[in-house]
């Protein structure tokens, strides 16, 4: 097969669905539970495969969209994908979980198991499409799409209070988004077209970014989240199965930062730089108030979903410097934390498993009982807290030094966070790894199996490969970079004039 | 023979012949159970051979009776709109009917009479003509919402149908009186003529007319304020009457709309759209918050029946080509869904009762995966949530609004969607989350048959979107906006 001419992209997006087509055949019977599995995981990872088949032959040299998909769908609205710099190493990520999450439910799933695979693959699909998808109405449809299954994951799979994180999920998300779809509309009848690399060449009138600039900022700033819209994530999160947690930190959150990425920025330059400030305050508190937050919980999962909050604090914070290093380390934030939040909620699914409690205080000493586990959640644990040697470091590094050279504050305000993040995690290693062994239910809690420990392995050794050579992410991420930067510099330069004109008459025209 | 076929009357005149035919032939049959049925599939017959000579017809739009009556392709595309809409509901019926043995001929009859009407408004280029067709299709759906003589709610909703369905034709009638007299003709083509060229009083009382004649229609549609019939009439009548309620009448009436504010008004476009932006947001906003208190799910359908008239009536209050095909287009795929809906209500049975609470579909997901998946999908799509093809009539009534400036009525319609998604999400929450309850009945053959097809529609329509888009265009085009 001719990487060149085959639609490679689309193999990858919707293989997932012909392993859904496989599983729906099964008879809900043990055995075909059985089958599901296997089907599930297999389908994972052979799209896996074949996405590193595109991750080799990417050519990082360039920032035009590659793999290049174009066909006639509906009317001025075409069927096209690609990938470049930004967008590549988001499908990996996704690809890459995916066969993780099967795996850390194997077990721990028993109701409804086909269903389950069901959902995760259809999920898989539409989030690979987000990444993938070149023209606004296209990636609409996947963007939005993934609530269906997500919402029926939590409320089906989840914990106690799964209707109500689910509800809140599904609203929220939906509420956010559906601003965005007009902003899209606006975008279509100004420009004429839907199509993604024709509207990032395109200037929008300076009052009309504006508007566009918040209705997109309303979706993603939900999807991200950013404080004081981040209310549905707790929830979701400690409700949603530990591979439902691990999706939605991993990598729907993620969709909201390469939003910005791919809309907001090359798209409004000149409403970003004016609400650039705004996104700092935002940031800034997200971090500082978020990681006091995360400080007080007394759920190990709720610990994380603050502490994912406060991290994707950084990356607003990074994008909008709109500098090199500032986007370079925004994406590099987000790949780490899709690694590291992921690994984490893999972990407390680890116990939880044996257990059946998140209460922080329901732990203690673990570490006499599982030497294994206590060393890969230390690595984690690190990993969150940006210790150098780790893959959170070069993240929050980059950012909080592009950060300085835009703005003293908020450098100095974003990095107490980095403080505060340390002593939330120290504190919850300490709780639940050290200490006496006293809780009498816990004498007899076996260390990680070979599947947990196959499930931890490769995101242990790619967090720390990450931190000491980060090169294999930013080489490909360089270009499409430095090219956004210099296309957001020269749509902002002073001497260029602004376009002013009635929203009104823009969109007549 | 072609000349025959060609003759663009021919699919009205094979409706109304064969309505009276079987009426013959039911009252002469012998009376036993299934003869009722036998009536009822020459009926579905009946209305799937007008549907093929529609589908025959050549391109070109044409006129007769002075104008009376036109034939093009807007006028084809609602037709077989309605058609389908007529022919599943009264498929969805059969079932029902004869378990309550209610299975007489004259609902195939009153169905084929209604459809005759309904073509008929959905051709009308002419007041009279308008008219002639509203109350033939309004006779026959009155006597159909009481044809269960025996249930007290049927009665009432045959009732309450009657006398505010009467008092709508009484206000159309008189709009169009005042139009007729401002104006001088009752023929829509002279209308337009003589509304561009009124003076300014005459035009003042041409508005006046207008308002009573959209009230009128309004009722038909069901657009608040005019809308307090459809929750009592949707409950109280049988269900599968619910269903044909549900969705050819309503194609009609929105077909009225369109072909008189494009036919006759455009002259007087910046008035009739303000009452057009109004009915919108008001049904919306109604349609979702009035819906999220119901426990009956009749009577949700009925509210959410109410939000998506709102939501087709913002793509006409844009004013253009766009927006008109939006509005064809949203109520092709709205067709879909409710009759798939209806389908599912249909299936939801106990011991030969209807059950109609919505707490009872409680884990559904349990006992019948299958239709629970359908419902599941059917509701997001009338949310709109991508990718299913509710999305797509959303998008094509949105833009237009956007595209002409409607700013604030085009956020306030993603907000009403986003609130009426609550009451759609429930539904599926209580299928998959809950837990189950005793198993229903089998699902039978006909609506599992129209729930499948409609599931298939709804949730693969992303796959070829294209063909059904063009042909609202191609039939937008025939209206002047």
């Amino acid at each position: 097969m001719n990487i060149d001419t085959a639609p490679i992209l689309s193999i990858v997006t919707f293989l997932p669905l012909v392993g859904v087509l496989f599983i729906a055949f099964l008879p809900s019977t043990p055995a075909g539970d059985r089958n599901a599995k296997f089907a599930s995981l297999y389908t994972t990872l052979f799209t896996f495969a074949i996405s590193l088949l595109v991750w080799v032959n990417f050519d990082p040299s360039t920032s035009a969209f590659q793999f290049v998909e174009d066909s006639p769908w509906l009317g001025p609205i075409r069927y096209k994908m690609g990938v470049d710099g930004i967008s590549m190493l988001f499908v990996i990520l996704t690809t890459f979980l995916m066969p993780l999450c099967i795996l850390a439910s194997w077990d721990s799933i028993t109701e409804r198991v086909k269903e389950y695979m069901i959902a995760f693959l259809v999920l898989e699909t539409l989030m690979i499409g987000v990444f993938c998808a070149l023209d606004l109405v296209l990636f609409y449809l996947f963007f939005e799409a993934g609530l269906i299954p997500m919402f029926l994951i939590i409320g089906v799979w989840g914990g106690p209070r799964r209707v109500y994180a689910s509800f809140k999920f599904f609203l929220y998300t939906l509420l956010g988004s559906v601003l965005m779809l007009l902003a899209m509309m606006a975008m279509w009848w100004q420009a004429g077209s839907t199509d993604i690399p024709t509207l990032m060449k395109t200037s929008f009138p300076a009052n009309m970014q504006w508007w566009l600039w918040i209705a997109f900022f309303a979706s993603f700033a939900v999807k991200l989240p950013m404080w004081p819209v981040h209310t549905w994530l707790p929830d979701a999160h400690v409700e949603a199965p530990t591979a439902g947690s691990v999706i939605l930190a991993g990598i729907l959150l993620k969709m909201g930062g390469y939003g910005f990425l791919r809309f907001s920025l090359p798209m409004f330059p000149l409403a970003s730089q004016d609400l650039a400030p705004f996104v700092f305050v935002l940031s800034v508190v997200a971090v500082v108030y978020t990681s006091l937050v995360a400080l007080a919980q007394e759920d190990v999962k709720k610990l994380i979903a603050y502490s994912s909050v406060a991290h994707m604090g950084f990356v607003t914070m990074g994008i909008f410097t709109f500098t090199h290093q500032g986007i370079d380390g925004a994406i590099f934030q987000m790949l780490s934390h899709g690694l590291v939040s992921a690994a984490l909620f893999l972990c407390v699914g680890v116990i939880y498993d044996r257990m059946h409690t998140r209460e922080i205080a329901a732990y203690g000493g673990l570490v006499e009982r599982m030497p294994i586990y206590a060393a890969c959640f230390m690595v984690f644990t690190m990993a969150n807290v940006g210790l150098p040697g780790t893959s959170g470091f070069i993240g929050e590094f980059l950012t909080l030094l592009a950060a300085f050279k835009v703005n003293t504050w908020v450098a100095f305000l974003a990095t107490s966070g980095v403080i505060l993040s340390a002593a939330y995690a120290l504190y919850l290693y300490r709780r639940v790894i050290f200490g006496a062994l006293e809780k009498p239910s816990l004498a007899a809690i076996k260390d990680l199996s070979p599947r947990e420990i196959a499930v931890l392995a490769p995101l242990v050794l790619l967090t720390i490969l990450f931190g000491f050579y980060p090169a294999p992410v930013l080489d490909v991420t360089q270009r499409s970079v430095k090219d956004l930067v210099a296309h957001y510099e020269a749509a902002v330069r002073p001497g260029t004039e602004r376009k002013t004109t009635s929203i009104d008459e823009a969109i007549r025209r | 023979m072609s000349e025959i076929l060609n003759y663009a009357v021919l699919p009205e005149i094979v409706v109304a012949v064969g309505a009276m035919a079987l009426m013959m032939i039911g009252v002469f049959q012998k009376q036993d159970d299934g003869s009722g049925e036998t009536i009822g599939w020459l009926a579905v017959g009946v209305l799937g051979l007008a549907a093929a000579l529609i589908a025959l017809q050549p391109a070109a739009s044409s006129f007769h009776f002075n104008d009376a009556f036109i034939s093009d392709a807007f006028a084809r595309f609602m037709k077989l709109l309605v058609l389908a809409g007529s022919a599943f509901a009264l498929m969805l019926s059969f079932d029902y009917l004869r378990s309550h043995r209610a299975m007489v001929f004259e609902v195939p009859v009153l169905v084929l009479l209604a459809t005759a009407g309904m073509m008929m408004m959905v051709s009308a280029g002419d007041l009279i003509a308008l008219y002639l067709g509203i109350e033939l299709q309004s006779l026959a759906l009155y006597v159909m919402a009481s044809i269960r003589r025996d249930s007290v709610k049927s009665s009432e909703a045959g009732l309450k149908y009657f006398v505010l369905g009467a008092l709508s034709s009484g206000m159309l009638l008189y709009g169009a009186s005042l139009i007729y007299g401002f104006t001088g003709s009752t023929n829509f083509q002279l209308i337009a003529g003589a509304a561009k060229a009124a003076s300014s009083q005459a035009s003042f009382g041409l508005t006046i007319g207008l308002v009573f004649l959209l009230v009128g229609i309004a009722f038909k549609i069901s657009a608040v304020p005019f809308h307090m019939w459809t929750p009592d009439v949707y409950e109280g009548a049988p269900t599968p009457i619910t269903a044909f309620f549900a969705s050819a009448p309503k194609m009609a009436a929105m077909a009225l709309l369109l072909r008189v504010l494009g036919t006759a008004f455009p002259g007087l476009a910046g008035q009739w759209q303000q009452i057009v932006v109004f009915l919108a947001i008001a049904s919306m906003l109604l349609g979702a918050f009035a819906a999220i208190g119901q426990t009956n799910i009749k009577r949700l359908m009925a509210y959410s029946s109410i939000g998506h008239i709102g939501f087709a009536l913002v793509g006409l209050a844009a004013n253009s080509q766009d927006g008109a095909r939006g509005v064809l287009f949203y109520m092709a795929i709205y067709l879909i869904m409710t009759l798939g809906t209806f389908a599912c209500i249909l299936a939801m049975r106990r011991k030969d009762e209807m059950v109609e609470d919505i707490e009872e579909l409680g884990g559904l997901a349990e006992t019948n995966l299958p239709m629970a998946f359908i419902l599941a999908m059917l509701m997001f799509s009338l949310a709109g949530i991508p990718p299913l093809a509710g999305f797509f009539a959303k998008f094509y009534v949105l833009a237009p609004a956007i595209n002409a400036g409607l700013y604030t009525l085009a956020v306030i319609g993603v907000v009403a969607s986003v609130i009426g998604a609550y009451y759609y999400i429930r539904i599926v929450k209580i299928m998959f989350f809950d837990d189950a309850r005793e198993r229903m009945l089998e699902v039978p053959k006909v609506a599992g048959v129209v729930m499948g097809l409609a599931g298939f529609l709804v949730l693969f329509y992303v796959v070829y979107p294209a063909p059904l888009l063009d042909a609202a265009a191609e039939a937008a085009k025939s209206l002047r906006f």
